[in-house]
């Protein structure tokens, strides 16, 4: 099928595949995908620029599907959602000029390969360690009571008692997350959580899912299943402001994002009622493949030359 | 008051599992049927159209851009949720 905006043709089954892999992804991890959905993209021949951009409007119909189903699941805090998309905003400004300042160092990629994988490689390190120490502590406890629907999302974590000391951090303004179970944290430390989010989406590319969705979970101390709702509505929001930046600069083809939401669509569905099943530790456990997937890219990327 | 709470912990049977396997294929036809017939309506009236925008109006394009993928997610989710609700009546 031909696509005028970006000049190209592509398999609309082939994009429609794509998206419903990485719609499940999102639906069920809370991530939007650009480590998979940039190199499918870039592999049919889109143009770097165009697959960025085309990308992240995909990102935004996905989210708003899987949100919404997430939110009739219960495992969306909309105050803490708002409030993360103004530091992740700001964090995203920062990344970007973070990156030109790099190129004008002459030494971007190689910077932002050794940064990413290091990046990449400690998450995945630290959520198995963390979610198989609690998954071991959990099967030596023995089983609990299930009362469907409400068991499967309390959440149990071995890094709780860091998490506990960080609500405890009385710096003005304290507020309250109901919704999330979080009875005071201060406003300063959400801000900067969401503003490490963006740092990282405007400093290596994509909604940065990977780093926002752990730190919300153990740093904020919201549940998983919270936690993976709300990273997608927040990601509607930032993803949503990359879309019309990039489209001002001619970035986006939505006739290729919306081909691709087609098959998203019903995927991030599957996705974010599938976590109904799963409880907190071994969705953090499953998590875990995400970021070294990322890793593998970026290293093939500078060993080979070729950027994925 | 134990049998409520092993009816409330039991997994679902093999009986339910295949019932909710054929409403998902099921569902996922009739979505495939309205998609496909969707994004023909929509390439072939908003191709050119779009296009125009992208060469000579960027700003409307942009705008546009955000509508029409946000516009989507939410019929295509409303048209899902409508269908498993007939599913599950049927059911």
């Amino acid at each position: 099928m031909f696509f005028p905006i970006s000049n190209s043709h592509i398999s609309p089954v082939y994009l429609v595949v794509v998206g419903f892999v990485i719609g499940i992804l999102g639906g069920f991890f809370g991530v939007g995908g650009s480590f998979i959905a940039g190199p499918a993209l870039r592999a049919v021949g889109l143009d770097w620029s165009f697959a960025v951009g085309t990308d992240l409007a995909h990102i935004v119909g996905k989210s708003v599907v899987a949100a919404r189903r997430h939110r009739a699941l219960g495992n969306v805090d909309l105050k803490l959602g708002l409030i993360m998309a103004i530091g992740t905003m700001g964090g995203a400004e920062v990344g970007a000029q973070l990156i030109q300042m790099l190129k004008r160092a002459g030494n971007i990629n190689f910077v932002v390969s050794i940064v990413s994988i290091v990046i990449y490689v400690s998450i995945s390190s630290f959520m198995i360690w963390e979610a198989w120490r609690t998954l071991r502590y959990q099967k030596r406890r023995g089983p609990r009571t299930k009362t469907p629907g409400t068991a499967a999302k309390r959440d149990e974590s071995s890094f709780s008692h860091r998490t506990e000391a960080i609500q405890r951090l009385k710096i003005w303004p304290m507020i309250s997350l109901p919704a999330s179970g979080v009875k005071a944290i201060s406003l300063w430390v959400i801000i900067l959580v969401s503003f490490i989010g963006g740092l990282f989406s405007g400093f290596l590319g994509g909604g940065a899912g990977y780093i926002r969705m752990p730190m919300l979970v153990y740093v904020l101390g919201i549940p998983t299943h919270l936690a993976v709702g709300t990273d997608l509505f927040e990601i509607i929001i930032s993803a949503s402001y990359g879309t019309f930046s990039h489209a001002l600069k001619g970035n986006v083809d939505i006739l290729i994002a919306l081909v691709m939401h087609t098959g998203a669509a019903i995927g991030a569905q599957i996705g974010a009622i599938s976590t109904q099943y799963f409880a907190g530790p071994k969705i953090r456990m499953a998590f875990v493949p995400l970021p070294l997937i990322g890793a593998a890219i970026v290293i093939y990327t500078m060993v080979t030359g070729h950027k994925l | 008051m134990n049998g409520e709470v092993k009816e409330m912990t039991r997994g679902p049977t093999k009986n339910e599992k295949t019932k909710t396997l054929r409403a998902f294929l099921f569902e996922l036809v009739i979505y495939i049927v309205f998609v496909t017939v969707y994004f023909f309506l929509v390439l072939h009236f908003l191709a050119d159209w779009l296009q125009d925008l992208h060469l000579h109006h960027v700003k409307l394009y942009a705008l546009m851009a955000i509508l029409l993928i946000i516009g989507q997610a939410v019929l295509l989710e409303s048209v899902t949720t409508w269908l498993l609700r007939i599913l599950r009546r049927a059911q």
